[in-house]
């Protein structure tokens, strides 16, 4: 057998050499003790096929390998060579003891690593290939072997189902990866204007998705079931345009307003009815109504929060200024650039920011006439205050004038009277950002940080404007609770009468009403809901007249005036716009926060959205390409990534608040709304715990409810934070300690085996390992269940932990890498 | 050869996801080609026609990139395979490990294995375009370089190695966006 075998084993396919050894050895399996004398011989002639298996596998790469290029792979090379070199030796077992399956079990294991990181590895696509059908070569062969004896068959299924498995999720991921929308537009974005302004573009794609999904949960769970088991329009008198609007409940005037038949429909909180369930499905539509609203507050929550998260991971913590002029050199080309001029602003850019952090760097230390600086920056502030204050005046007195005409009635008015308050808050928004871009001149500061005192000050008058919009609501909202009583004791009396009109017949049907005859009680979660849709509207609208007129008509204007004019337009004033990413991205958010804030009374208001930014995208994107220029100082993308979803983050929460306070103080309306009739809105989450769940869990509640369990646990989220933060402060501790420890000056380097420093008597062996008398004949013992050898003698050997196991798989060093 | 190793490489590659890039890479690379050299079995196509690509046309690096990813002796010319590995190592699957590899090898221009203060000048001047108005002055190209071997240099040795280079990319928050090529 040994001399057929002699003639095998010259050929490549060594393997298969080696799985008929394990075959033999498998066959031998009852001699496993006895074999221990002939095994030694065989390993020693194995040991020198190695060898020359080696030489031929080490050619085999070289063919693959090409030349001196990975002077850092060739240390990966050996590495890998090595590994399988080991890998080679330790399945060359004669018998199939469970250690030796083990040992294979952990071979099969390491290529599997190794062929998932493969990806990881900077190698070229040749040796990566090599590397991979070897692996796969040896893995065929092995894996299903591993399995001998019972359970083979349940492997290799589990085996094949696994790479199924893998090969299915590689593929939808695929399809998933190329489901994406517009990305062609936007990586034409990327290629003209760099990453900045394509961020806002996925930015408006991520909000987009959202939107998406928040216009699921209300149109899938609130407004088809109304609309389809609820009862239909006309049946009931707060389903029905009142008789009295009726004549003009078409016009497309009214309707743009969202009176009218608008007005009353799914898209509005007022046509909802507060039966308890409906239809075959016994649908519960209050629960759903209420639900829906805390759910798409609590899944906008959900998403934002991850975002940040993932945001905070990749930039890796606070480490923002201190690899400032390497960052600028090593990271500052876009590799998508593909146009030419792009291509020279951004050369333009860099250079300038060059040149802008070295005088910084050097002047960091002057500070000329600080005083001068302070009293400017300070009158700048109060400045910027006055026209904070201004506007909210400004907007408060428009609230409450138009709170008038409502009273005297819409048609004595102008359009403009009508729509005053909208235009004021578009006009506001438009002006104001340009007054404090004016007056940031005072303050002298360097660019970016400019950029972000003018960022939050936009914000601050944004929020402003809203908060005061809101109190101007609030007031009108208490007007209408104050009819509410009015109508109530109308209602009676007109009640009252009906019957007082049929009294005289006591046997006759009582009289029908058509409910459009039916006096209404007010409905203040409509007015708040269609306030909110006519703010967006109008809002909408100006963005896009601002963008067709102040783009578009700008640019051509520039384009075709230049010809006949007396200066070079296109050169000095006013040139062609740059794509204010900012603003936009400001715009954006605070559109989503009105959203959030509305979508509870208006259910329309996320389908309105996701049509708005389907919208949005086209023409933007179109506007971009047509009429803009790449911008001239070009700011990271990254940097104001996480202060925009900080922004989006805050807008959140201050938008929920409002609605959290009236669902939670105010009652609902008695006359309309899934809620009527109820004391608090919230009260239907007790009715239904009521009456549909089990007892018991009422129960359950209602502990859960009690204060004493309530301040106990909150005590306890409190003592988590407080302990997450104080391991965290550690951390961080620990990483500047380390990075102090980098910076000091490093010991000499380290040889791994120092020919002068060996000791007299031993020699290097095979892979650098010292073969000193006494070295391999050390005492053995037992290690759990492995018969270890250890060598013991440290002085003389540097692997004084070399391990070998008793099935003679020959030497793995554990620990040390030579 | 080349036909061989693409049939391979679809069933390999798929490992690698480049799969979805791999059809039209296959097209564009083909356009390179000379007449003559579309019907040889590994055809490599020419520094020269690969530098009119519009991905790489303005880029001022595209050069060292040819050189980089080229297996040929003398370094000129891409296989298709080249020319997947480098679609590979910038698209948006690559890891950072992977970019920030390449990265330092196309900035490295003398090929030595580190940055040392040559490379990094040259580097500054690539990244500052051709014309002299927007080159840097002498005084201040020392001053920047000066700046970066302080910032990155952790060791002293002045040059940056690929650990010190990888650890300063590794902190960047852009880099991974702004390191792509997308066909």
């Amino acid at each position: 057998k040994p001399t057929s075998g002699r003639k095998r084993r010259r050929r490549r396919e060594s393997k298969k050499e080696r799985k008929k050894d394990e075959g033999r050895g498998s066959r031998n399996a009852q001699h496993a003790v006895d074999s221990g004398e002939r095994t030694e011989k065989e390993r020693q002639r194995k040991r020198r096929k190695d060898r020359e298996e080696k030489a031929e596998h080490v050619q085999s790469l070289d063919k693959s390998k090409v030349n001196s290029r990975d002077f850092e792979g060739e240390g990966e090379d050996e590495e890998v060579e090595e590994e399988e070199e080991e890998v080679e030796k330790e399945v060359r077992p004669e018998t199939l003891t469970p250690e030796e399956l083990e040992k294979l079990k952990e071979a099969v294991d390491d290529k599997k690593k190794l062929i998932q990181a493969l990806r990881g590895k900077p190698w070229p696509m040749k040796k990566k290939h090599s590397t991979l059908r070897e692996s796969q070569e040896f893995l065929e062969k092995y894996e299903g072997a591993l399995g001998k004896g019972k359970g083979r068959k349940l492997y290799a299924y589990k085996v094949m189902m696994n790479k199924k498995w893998m090969k299915f999720k590689r593929d939808f991921e695929n399809f998933t990866t190329a489901c994406i929308p517009w990305e062609m537009k936007i990586k034409e974005i990327e290629s003209h204007f760099g990453s900045s302004v394509a961020s806002y573009f996925i930015f408006l794609r991520w909000m987009y998705g959202i939107n998406m999904i928040l216009f699921g949960l209300t149109f899938g769970l609130v407004m088809v079931p109304e609309a389809l088991m609820g009862r239909p329009y006309g049946s009931m008198p707060r389903k029905t345009v009142p008789r009295a609007e009726e004549t003009n409940a078409m016009d497309f005037a009214v309707l743009w307003d969202f009176g009218g038949y608008a007005q009353y429909s799914v898209l509005f909180y007022g046509y909802y009815n507060s039966q308890r369930a409906i239809g075959w499905l016994k649908f519960r539509m209050p629960l759903s109504y209420f639900l829906v609203g805390v759910g798409t507050v609590a899944y906008s929550y959900m998403v934002v929060i991850r975002k940040m998260a993932r945001n905070a991971n990749e930039t890796g913590g606070g480490d923002e200024n201190s690899f400032n002029f390497s960052w600028k050199t090593f990271t500052s080309w876009d590799y998508l650039i593909g146009n030419p001029e792009t291509a020279d602003n951004k050369f333009a850019s860099i250079t300038t920011s060059f040149k802008e952090a070295i005088l910084e760097e050097q002047e960091s230390r002057k500070d000329d006439n600080i005083h001068l600086t302070r009293f400017l920056r300070v009158l700048a502030n109060f400045l910027v205050l006055c026209c904070l204050a201004g506007s909210g005046y400004l907007i408060y007195f428009v609230v409450r004038r138009s709170q008038k005409f409502a009273l005297e009635g819409f048609e004595n008015h102008t359009w403009w009277e009508r729509n005053e308050v909208n235009m004021v808050m578009s006009l506001l928004g438009m002006f104001c950002p340009m007054l404090f871009d004016v007056i940031s001149a005072l303050e002298n500061y360097h660019p970016r940080v400019a950029l972000q005192w003018q960022l939050g000050r936009i914000f601050a008058l944004f929020l402003g404007n809203l908060y005061t919009f809101i109190i101007a609501l609030m007031d009108e909202i208490n007007l209408k609770r104050k009819e509410e009583d009015v109508v109530q004791f109308n209602m009676t009396m007109w009640e009252a009468s009906l019957h007082n009109n049929t009294a005289d017949n006591s046997t006759a049907p009582p009289l029908f009403t058509h409910p459009a005859d039916v006096p209404r009680g007010p409905c203040w979660e409509t007015m708040v809901g269609q306030e909110f849709v006519r703010l967006i509207i109008s809002d909408t609208m100006t963005t896009y007249i601002t963008l067709l007129i102040g783009d578009f008509l700008r640019a051509v204007l520039v384009r075709f005036l230049n010809y006949c004019w007396c200066w070079d337009l296109e050169a000095g004033f006013p040139s062609y716009s740059e794509f204010d990413v900012s603003g936009n991205v400001l715009g954006l958010i605070f559109n989503q926060g009105m959203i959030w804030m509305g979508a509870f009374y208006a259910p329309c208001l996320p389908a309105l959205n996701v049509l708005r930014l389907h919208v949005s995208m086209y023409l933007q994107c179109w506007a971009v390409m047509c009429c803009n220029v790449p911008q001239e100082r070009v700011f990271k993308a990254s940097g104001s990534n996480n202060f925009y979803m900080a922004m989006l983050l805050v807008i959140l929460f201050l938008s929920t608040l409002p609605a959290i306070y009236t669902i939670v103080t105010i009652p609902p309306s008695f006359d309309c709304g899934p809620f009527s009739g109820k004391a608090r809105m919230f009260d239907v989450i007790q009715e239904t715990l009521e009456s549909d769940f089990p007892a018991w869990i009422s129960k359950v509640f209602s502990y859960a409810a009690n204060p004493g369990l309530v301040l106990p646990f909150m005590l306890l989220m409190v003592l988590a934070i407080y302990y997450l933060q104080s391991t965290s402060k550690s951390y961080k501790e620990a990483n500047v300690e380390l990075k102090k420890k980098l910076q000091m000056p490093l010991p000499p380097p380290v040889v791994a085996m120092p020919t002068k420093e060996r000791p007299p008597g031993t020699q290097p062996g095979t892979r650098g390992k010292v073969n000193h008398p006494g070295c391999r004949e050390s005492r053995a013992r037992r290690d759990g269940d492995e018969d270890v050898r250890v060598c013991e003698r440290e002085d003389l050997c540097s692997e004084s932990n070399m391990r070998r196991h008793a099935g003679n798989l020959g030497w793995l060093t554990s620990g040390q890498n030579i | 050869m080349g036909a061989t190793a693409s049939h391979l490489g679809k069933d390999l590659l798929s490992e690698y996801q480049v799969s979805n890039v791999q059809e039209p890479a296959h097209k564009r690379f083909t356009e390179l080609l000379s007449r003559e050299d579309k019907n040889l079995p590994d055809p490599r196509a020419p520094t020269e026609a690969i530098l009119t690509l519009p991905e790489l046309k303005s880029n001022p690096f595209r050069e060292r990139i040819v050189r980089v990813f080229s297996t040929s002796e003398s370094r000129d010319g891409l296989t298709f395979e080249d020319f997947l590995d480098l679609l590979s190592a910038f698209s948006d699957s690559a890891t950072l490990e992977i970019k920030s590899h390449y990265a330092f090898r196309i900035f490295d221009f003398d090929d030595d294995g580190t940055l040392d203060e040559n490379d990094l000048e040259k580097l500054v001047n690539c990244l500052t375009g051709e014309t002299d108005e927007t080159r840097l002055t002498p005084d201040e190209m020392k001053q920047l370089i000066s700046n970066i071997l302080e910032e990155s240099d952790i060791d002293k040795d002045g040059t940056v190695n690929l650990s010190e280079f990888q650890h300063v990319i590794s902190r960047s928050p852009d880099f991974v966006s702004s390191f792509k090529i997308v066909l």
